[in-house]
């Protein structure tokens, strides 16, 4: 008999969707940049799991290194989105994404 | 020795004034008198010995009747040819003026009697200005004078004359408005000052004529070439010339219409009037004519309009001089009057007796002036003769004297006058066959008013009742022995001047036609050429009759006498409001003389423009004002026009800029792409999240459309 506790792709995929799910919902209702940041790495996650889900699946390691090199973006690009936040923040004094309005028409 | 040395002789006089000048307030008045007189008697001394040493050296073989030069220095130009023209036929020359001094018989004449008169008249200076202000003044002026006469007299180029006769234009100048303080003087010395001016602007031009025609200015090459024979007689250029060295000559020596100077001149102190303006300075014209009389023989239509010129101021001065008040004024017209029978003279060709005339003229006139000086001293200022009368045995010595002076000028025997007009009236009548014969008939006439002003003078001065205030009568002295004794030796030169030219008819030699030969010689020949052939065109062949030739002189000894009966017969009783001839017979005459013709009212309307004729203003400030206004309409006018235009194409650029190059070309594709963009604009909201949303729905949306399909 299997297992119950038998972790298969679908539970892998599951949790990629509700991870990125969870990422979307942070990105498009908080308004704290800091938390915008956040649920983007949230959704980048996701992704990740998904590729490394799929790999397992298919016994190829394609998936994981591409996954290391998400990570890695993923640094540099929080690294870049603290910086742009931190000189907003020098400008405006404030850290709500609302006010980031300053290229509208 | 005197020879070698005669560049002394200006320099003389120019220390005495260089020392007056320097250091004159600062000396007493007997240093002054002794450094200023003292360099006018060491120059006539000098005069004396070159002149003397000339006549010796000129006698030689070697040098026989030739001129006396030494240069000292190159002073314009120089023998390198720094300053090269063209001349008329296209050859090179050299402009060049030298420091260099020329003695013959023409400028020995003219020296000794500029020096001669010069110094008695600095005596008389010192008794005359004894008690005015600016004495230094004076002597530094009067030696000036004769240091800028000397130059022009000793000058051996046009150049080197032409700064003796500014510089005696300028003592000129500088003595008539000696007493400056009075308006009427400063304004006679700027009236001389520029109407001499016009005659120098004629000099000038004369002057560059030379330069031009024949490459040089030196006398003595000037007259080489014109005895040459290379210029034909009559030869336009060389008249040009010689009518515009006439218009200098007319502007110094006081001929028509230059003349109205003189007469204003009398506002200087009366020695002044006595040196310059009645002895040398005014006969400076005539010498420079009798200079270049080489040229003037090549151009008969010039020696025309001089000798004509001559003749009509002497007869114009003569008639105002008949009517005129102020014993200063009268001796003036009739200074104009004696210049004008010289040029008459040089005019008709008879150089050596216009020359003669300046010789004797120098001392009666000096001596007319004078006395003149001395009888205004005696009357303590008063110039007026209707206020004089009965002087005669008041002041005996200056009466002896005028009469002595007044019977020279009237031409009366054997006078110094009579022998020098005589002269000229002869060679009037007898030259070139008699074709100058008009001319005599004025110069007669103008002897016959001679005599009746001077002896109206006279009678008014010396004769009559007495007319003067008692104050002024009381006042009558004879005047100081520094005064009467230059007088008295003027009034010997007076007498025996003349005996110099005792004419052949008469018995004598004519020695003084004979020292100046060498000058005139040349000339002499051509005239008699000329005279010649106009003889033989008139059909004409008079000899130099002797017999003619005393008749004339009995004739002018009449017209002499009659003038002198005419003014004893009106004059000799004069009293207070007596009766002027003239003017009992033909008022208006009168009026006319009295006013000089109205020629400074009518120069004042046609010259100077001081009068307007009627609304219209010429002359001079006419020309100002022309000016003036063509100046505010026209070029001024100009300008505005200028500016105005540049301020009008300036607004219409601005306009164009503002409007259609800003409003059309920037503005107005950008309100285009503006008004393009709006549709673009309503995506771009500025809430990011937003932006997420619209992207998620999206993603959402494919995702569906590929689950579906």
């Amino acid at each position: 008999m299997q297992s119950m506790l038998h972790i298969t792709t679908l539970h892998y995929l599951v949790l990629g969707a509700a991870l990125f799910l969870l990422g979307v919902i942070g990105v498009l209702t908080r308004r704290n940049v800091v938390i915008v940041l956040m649920s983007i790495e949230l959704i980048l996650n996701a992704v990740n799991l998904n590729l490394v889900a799929f790999s397992r699946l298919w016994g190829s390691l394609h998936g994981q290194v591409f996954a290391i090199f998400i990570i890695t973006d993923a640094a540099a690009e929080a690294a870049v989105g603290l910086g742009i936040l931190i000189a907003f923040f020098r400008n405006k004094e404030t850290v709500n994404i609302d006010e980031v309005n300053l290229l509208k028409w | 020795m005197f020879l070698t040395h005669i560049w002394l002789i200006p320099l003389l006089p120019a220390f005495g004034a260089a020392v007056m000048f320097f250091f004159g307030r600062r000396l007493q008045k007997a240093t002054v008198s002794a450094v200023c007189v003292g360099s006018i008697v060491l120059a006539f001394v000098m005069v004396c010995g070159a002149v003397k040493q000339y006549s010796a050296w000129s006698s030689t073989d070697a040098n026989f009747h030739q001129p006396y030069q030494t240069v000292l220095y190159s002073w314009l130009g120089s023998d390198t040819g720094h300053l090269t023209y063209t001349m008329h036929d296209g050859s090179p020359a050299s402009f060049q003026a030298d420091a260099g001094f020329l003695l013959d018989p023409l400028s020995s004449i003219w020296l000794l009697f500029v020096t001669g008169v010069g110094m008695l008249i600095h005596i008389y200076s010192t008794g005359y200005m004894a008690h005015e202000g600016g004495y230094y003044r004076f002597f530094g002026y009067l030696n000036l004078f004769m240091f800028s006469m000397l130059t022009l007299i000793l000058a051996n180029n046009y150049v080197l004359l032409f700064v003796g006769w500014e510089g005696v234009g300028l003592c000129s100048y500088l003595l008539i408005g000696f007493y400056f303080h009075r308006k009427s003087a400063s304004d006679a010395a700027a009236k001389a000052f520029i109407v001499n001016r016009i005659g120098d602007a004629g000099f000038l031009l004369g002057m560059f004529f030379i330069a031009w025609y024949f490459g040089t200015l030196r006398f003595s090459e000037v007259t080489h070439i014109a005895r040459s024979g290379r210029f034909a007689i009559g030869d336009p250029i060389i008249t040009a010339a010689t009518l515009l060295l006439f218009v200098g000559a007319c502007g110094k020596s006081a001929q028509l219409p230059l003349y109205i100077w003189l007469p204003d001149a009398m506002e200087g102190p009366t020695p002044v009037s006595a040196l310059i303006h009645a002895a040398t300075m005014v006969t400076a014209g005539v010498y420079m004519v009798a200079r270049s009389n080489a040229l003037f023989v090549l151009a008969p239509a010039s020696m025309k309009t001089v000798a004509i010129v001559g003749a009509l101021t002497a007869i114009f001065a003569a008639t105002i001089g008949l009517v005129q008040n102020d014993i200063k004024r009268v001796l003036a017209y009739s200074t104009v009057s004696q210049l004008g029978y010289m040029f008459l003279a040089l005019g008709v060709g008879a150089f050596a007796a216009g020359v003669f005339h300046v010789f004797t003229h120098a001392f009666f006139k000096a001596l007319l002036f004078l006395g003149a000086g001395s009888v205004i001293h005696a009357m303590s200022g008063e110039q007026d003769m209707r206020n004089m009368g009965d002087l005669g045995h008041r002041i005996p010595i200056t009466h002896r004297t005028m009469f002595i002076a007044t019977l020279a000028i009237a031409g009366i025997f054997p006078f110094a006058g009579f022998f020098s007009k005589d002269a000229i009236l002869w060679e009037t009548w007898s030259r070139e066959g008699g074709a100058y014969r008009f001319l005599w008939y004025i110069g007669y006439a103008t002897a016959l008013m001679t005599a009746f002003y001077m002896f109206r003078l006279m009678y008014l001065t010396f004769h009559g009742r007495p007319r003067m205030d008692h104050a002024v009568e009381h006042h009558i002295h004879e005047s100081p022995k520094s005064m009467t004794w230059p007088l008295v030796a003027l009034a010997l030169c007076a007498i025996g001047a003349g005996w110099l030219g005792w004419p052949h008819s008469l018995g004598g030699s004519d020695r003084f036609t004979k020292f100046l030969e060498p000058v005139f010689a040349g000339e002499a020949r051509v005239l008699q050429e000329e005279g010649r052939t106009s003889q033989l065109v008139a059909g004409v062949e008079e000899e130099r009759n002797t017999s003619t030739e005393w008749l004339l002189m009995a004739l002018s000894l009449c017209a002499a006498g009659l003038g002198w009966g005419m003014a004893w017969r009106s004059y000799r009783h004069a009293d207070k409001g007596y009766i002027e001839p003239i003017a009992a017979a033909a008022p208006p005459v009168y009026d006319v003389l009295l006013h000089k013709y109205y020629v400074d009212e009518a120069y004042d309307y046609v010259f100077t423009g001081r009068r307007k004729l009627g609304d219209v203003r010429l002359g001079v400030l006419g020309l100002g004002a022309a000016s003036a206004w063509f100046d505010t309409h026209v070029v001024d006018g100009a300008v505005n026009a200028a500016g105005w235009i540049t301020r009008l194409s300036a607004t219409i650029s601005s306009w164009w800029d503002k409007w259609i190059i800003d409003g059309i070309g920037v503005n107005g594709p950008a309100i285009v792409s503006r008004w393009l963009s709006y549709p673009a604009r309503l995506f771009e909201w500025g809430l990011v999240q937003w932006y997420a949303l619209v992207m998620t729905a999206g993603l959402v949306g494919f995702v569906c459309y590929y689950v579906y399909h």
